[in-house]
């Protein structure tokens, strides 16, 4: 029997050698079916082996030592309850994309540019997760990044996305280098990069310190950290659908992950000022997240900001937990984590979900962006039934999912008040409202995607012609729709597989939901909260169809169909529709001004004069224009700069190389 | 046997909401026209409004989806399943440990969810601005509405709504500072949310400045008369969520026998009177605001929320 760790490591080896065995057949017609449904077993296989994992619960581990890497360190690979749980998501994420694949990778233009790379990088994310040591996390986390930086540019001859592919790479390094610090700063001067020893090191608070700004700057920018996200909403949208699906719904976990193995495990008891930026970084990316989600009118990028958004919940949730881990709250600091944990497994299922669906409507309709799409939930009927089960998940609406991660995230910060610190006592409230703002943004944000998209008329002729997707990609939507629904009514099951990991890395966890009466969940033992999803859902059904059968059986059924009513102005052309930029105007008006400088700018024709009145809208991305352009343009001035020392002539190069030894032996011999 | 009986009360307690909610609109139009000296209808009016929309025939735009027909039993229900968890005549019903305060704000959240993509549904301009006017309102009633709930909870040790009207009914608990921001908050989102004056005119019709009754624009016959229901239950559910966070008294605990329930009935029935004769002064008394004030004015609710529960985070004898 092996053990679970080299049953993972199997299945890795298993996508890597997909991955080469693609590059074999790329060319060939069915390689897509084989490529994707291999990889859609493989993935099932390891999401299997992971939940037993998790499930069993037993308090040990399983490692691995494989003779690569540093020659004095080989590459250590360790299964534990946090890595199956995060194994769980990512293996998950890929079956369903695999499964999406095989009907969707038919329209792939060019799939030897899509097919080495997809299995190859769930390949890089499960490995970072089964990293255990500083050398390999770093390796692997920079072969996930390249991997997903080659399917971005999957489709490199359409416009901007060659950008975005630029702007990724530039961020990534950023990133990776962060990481790098932050290991070499836990590493000490003894410099031993195992997981094991570090974990036992005892850390230098100046240290501890540096090791989480790095870290929220390193994984921050993979998550999507605000102002670290630039690159997530070129980057995410540019790749093929089931791709952005991954690296949406998946790829930003693995961040996350790397920043609750370090900064949760590695670096050991957490003090109370770490959680105060924590928080601050979370809630500032939640709310603004979804606001330049608001404002998005491509539907792809309108998703990869609201995963910025989730992000910022998710990080919420971990700075709750580090702010109750330092003060020794143990049970709270276990509902905070649960919290974030259940809404990394939330995110990756409703993500994926959209990111499919907008992935059907592109097929079908070759358009992304919203105002010219309309009206297929009469073309699509059972996409748009998946994307609507997606869209109330997202806006944390009972009986999904989301609200329960939610529930869960609201009742943590109600346990705050005990916090002896003052300024984590001032500014949790404040997080609970910002939390509160960016659920009720995020509502108005998917009434609006789905709203303009899916209802009304349709805008544009390919939108009138548009047609159903094939059953594989109506498959994978419809499980993930069905999984939301699922955690939904029964959250009790997720908040029990989650113990484990809250206990190895906590020393405490969630009360056992499964001794409560009728599937309820309570937050925390001694507190008088509970929520029962299935009998909120029973109860809404039972409800809305007595009320239609009472009054079909008793009132009227007479139905008849006749032409819009809209107060006897009806408007015969489409585009005279609500669009999502006019949806979004009330939004924009109270909070555009302030986070975007929104100006309106009418050009009204005097009277007489037939030309039209013009409306147009004026946005800034902020962070962009006051954070990354004089950035950028200060590294262009001083390359150009640096560029006149490529045309010297050979005497004065000959001069610099001396000007340099005097140089460097001057500060040697004052420095000695 | 017990369990039998559990449910029959809170059967009981359902359809008397839903046979008040409809009286109570009556009752609120009646007072405001009797104070701008006008006879009014009788305070029965909605009842027969209803029937009449329910034996109607539905005439539905040529374009309009299954969802839009679907909404408004959806929202109904939702709105009518909010209803039956807040506590009216009695505490600790058998349903009320469903969900707590958080569920039910969430599950009135749902019903504007898909009142609003209805508006979307068939197309035209009048849905899509109320649609969006609707979701602004609730972008800005909702967190000042939690953090009237985390004030609430703060006091009480719980967000469940039969605690938190059992811990505010007993003597300890006095007038506090933070309850009295949190009282004038749930009001200010009560009147957001129901879209009432200053916030919206239930009575318009045809002008741009609505946004309810644009958003329901283009339904007719037993789908109007569900959304109206809907309207009407919602209005019954925030006074009585009011009543039993603020007028705690004569709410029965739960299994003190039948003539404690009917005693309790009736007290609720008076604070439902009381209520709705204030709801309509004020009417009378204020003007519709614009549409961009409305920030300011939730703003507010916003910062009394937050500033109730700051104090209770500083000292929780606040």
């Amino acid at each position: 029997m092996m053990s679970a760790v080299a049953l993972q490591m199997s299945c890795v080896a298993a996508l890597l050698a997909v991955a080469v065995l693609s590059i074999v057949l790329s060319r060939s017609r069915n390689a897509a079916a084989l490529i994707y449904g291999m990889t859609m077993a493989i993935c099932v296989v390891a999401t299997a082996v992971a939940m037993n994992w998790l499930i069993r619960g037993v308090p040990e581990t399983s490692a691995l030592v494989l003779p690569v890497g540093l020659p004095w360190l080989g590459a250590h690979f360790r299964l534990d309850h946090l890595a199956s749980f995060f194994l769980v998501v990512v293996n998950f994420g890929g079956a369903a994309a695999s499964l999406y694949g095989l009907g969707y990778g038919h329209h792939e233009t060019e799939p030897h540019r899509v097919l080495p790379f997809f299995p190859a990088f769930l390949a890089g994310m499960n490995l970072v997760i089964l990293a255990d040591d500083a050398f390999s996390f770093l390796l692997c986390w920079e072969f996930m990044s390249l991997a997903s930086w080659a399917l971005v540019l999957a489709h490199h001859r359409e416009a901007g996305n060659a950008a975005a592919g630029y702007v990724y790479l530039v961020m990534a390094s950023f990133g990776t280098l962060a990481l790098l610090l932050a290991f070499g700063l836990l590493a000490g001067p003894a410099g031993d990069y195992g997981f094991a020893a570090i974990r036992a090191t005892q850390h230098a608070p100046g240290a501890i310190g540096l090791v989480l700004i790095l870290m929220l700057l390193g994984a921050g920018s993979k998550a999507g950290l605000v102002p670290l996200h630039v690159w997530l909403p070129l980057a995410h949208p540019a790749a093929p659908s089931h791709v952005s699906a991954l690296m949406s719904g998946v790829m930003t976990k693995v961040a996350i992950y790397g920043f609750i193995r370090v900064v949760f495990d590695l670096l050991g008891q957490p003090t109370w000022w770490m959680s105060v930026i924590v928080l601050f970084l979370g809630a500032v990316t939640a709310v603004m997240g979804i606001l330049y989600a608001m404002m998005e009118q491509d539907l792809k990028r309108l998703l990869a900001y609201s995963t910025i958004e989730n992000v910022g919940v998710i990080f919420v949730g971990l700075g709750l937990a580090l702010a109750f881990q330092a003060n020794g709250f143990r049970l709270a600091a276990a509902l905070a984590l649960t919290a974030a944990l259940f809404h990394v497994l939330n995110h990756s299922l409703f993500k994926s979900l959209l990111f499919f669906g907008a992935g059907a409507v592109l097929t079908s309709t070759g358009e992304r962006n919203m105002d010219k799409l309309g009206g297929l939930i009469h073309r699509m009927p059972k996409t748009s039934f998946a994307m609507l089960v997606g869209c109330v998940a997202i806006s944390a609406l009972p009986p999904f999912n989301g609200f329960v991660s939610e529930w869960l995230m609201f009742q943590a910060v109600l346990q705050s008040p005990d916090l002896p610190q003052w300024a984590l006592k001032i500014m949790v409230p404040a997080v609970g409202a910002a939390l509160a703002l960016a659920a009720a943004l995020a509502a108005a944000c998917f009434v609006k995607a789905y709203g303009i998209a899916f209802l009304g008329r349709p805008r544009s002729a390919p939108a009138e012609a548009a047609g159903e997707v094939d059953r594989y990609s109506l498959t994978a939507m419809f499980v993930l729709a069905a999984l939301c629904l699922f955690a939904g009514i029964l959250p009790g099951l997720v908040i029990d597989a989650l113990s484990p990991v809250t206990i190895d890395i906590l020393g405490g966890r969630m009360p056992v939901q499964a001794n409560e009466a009728w599937l309820s969940i309570v937050p925390i033992a001694d507190s008088r909260s509970s929520y029962n999803g299935l009998l909120v859902m029973v109860f809404i059904a039972i409800c809305a169809s007595s009320a239609a059968f009472f009054i079909h059986r008793f009132a009227s059924r007479a139905l008849r169909r006749g032409p819009a009513w809209g107060c006897g102005f009806s408007d015969p052309v489409p585009a005279a529709q609500y669009s999502g930029e006019s949806f979004a105007q009330p939004i924009r008006r109270v909070f555009g001004t302030l986070a975007f400088h929104a100006r309106d700018h009418v050009a009204m024709p005097p009277p007489g004069d037939t030309r039209p009145a013009r409306l147009r809208i004026e946005l800034h991305d902020l962070v962009w224009e006051r954070g990354y352009r004089p950035i950028a343009e200060a590294v262009g001035f001083s390359a150009g700069w640096l560029n006149r020392l490529q045309f010297l002539t050979i005497r004065r190069y000959l001069s610099l190389v001396f000007a340099t030894l005097v140089t460097l032996l001057l500060v040697l011999a004052i420095w000695s | 046997m017990v369990v039998i009986s559990d449910i029959m009360i809170q059967g009981a307690q359902m359809l008397l909401v839903l046979l008040l909610a409809p009286l109570l609109t009556g009752f609120v139009r009646k007072i405001k026209a009797r104070l701008v000296r006008r006879e009014g209808a009788s305070v029965f009016q909605p009842y027969r409004d209803l029937l009449r929309l329910m034996r109607k025939e539905v005439v539905l735009a040529d374009n309009a989806s299954w969802l839009f027909r679907v909404t408004p039993y959806v929202t109904f229900a939702a709105i009518w399943v909010a209803a039956a968890l807040v506590p009216t005549f009695a505490t600790g019903l058998l349903f009320n440990w469903t969900a707590d305060l958080i569920a039910i704000v969430a599950l009135l959240g749902s019903a504007r969810f898909f009142l609003a993509l209805a508006g979307m549904d068939v197309g035209t301009s009048f849905g899509g601005i109320g649609s969006s006017r609707e979701v602004m309102i609730a972008a800005l009633a909702e967190p000042a509405m939690l953090l009237m709930v985390f004030c609430l909870a703060l006091v009480a040790g719980s967000t469940q709504l039969s605690t938190v009207a059992n811990v505010l009914a007993s003597s300890y608990v006095g007038l506090r500072v933070s309850l009295g921001m949190a009282l004038i908050a749930l009001i200010m989102v009560a009147l957001a949310e129901n879209g009432r004056i200053p916030i919206d005119n239930p009575a318009t019709h045809l002008e741009l400045t609505m946004v309810h009754e644009a958003m329901v624009l283009e339904y007719s016959g037993r789908h109007l008369a569900m959304i109206e229901f809907g309207a009407f239950l919602k209005l019954l559910l925030y006074i009585s969520l009011i009543a039993c966070v603020f007028m705690p008294w004569k709410i029965a605990v739960f299994g003190s026998g039948p003539v404690a329930y009917a005693i309790d009935t009736g007290a609720y029935i008076v604070k439902l009177a009381v209520a709705g004769f204030l709801l309509a002064l004020f009417e009378t008394a204020t003007a519709k605001m614009r549409v961009f004030r409305i920030p300011q004015f939730l703003g507010a609710a916003l910062m009394l929320g937050l500033l109730g529960t700051l104090l209770l985070f500083v000292s929780r004898s606040f």
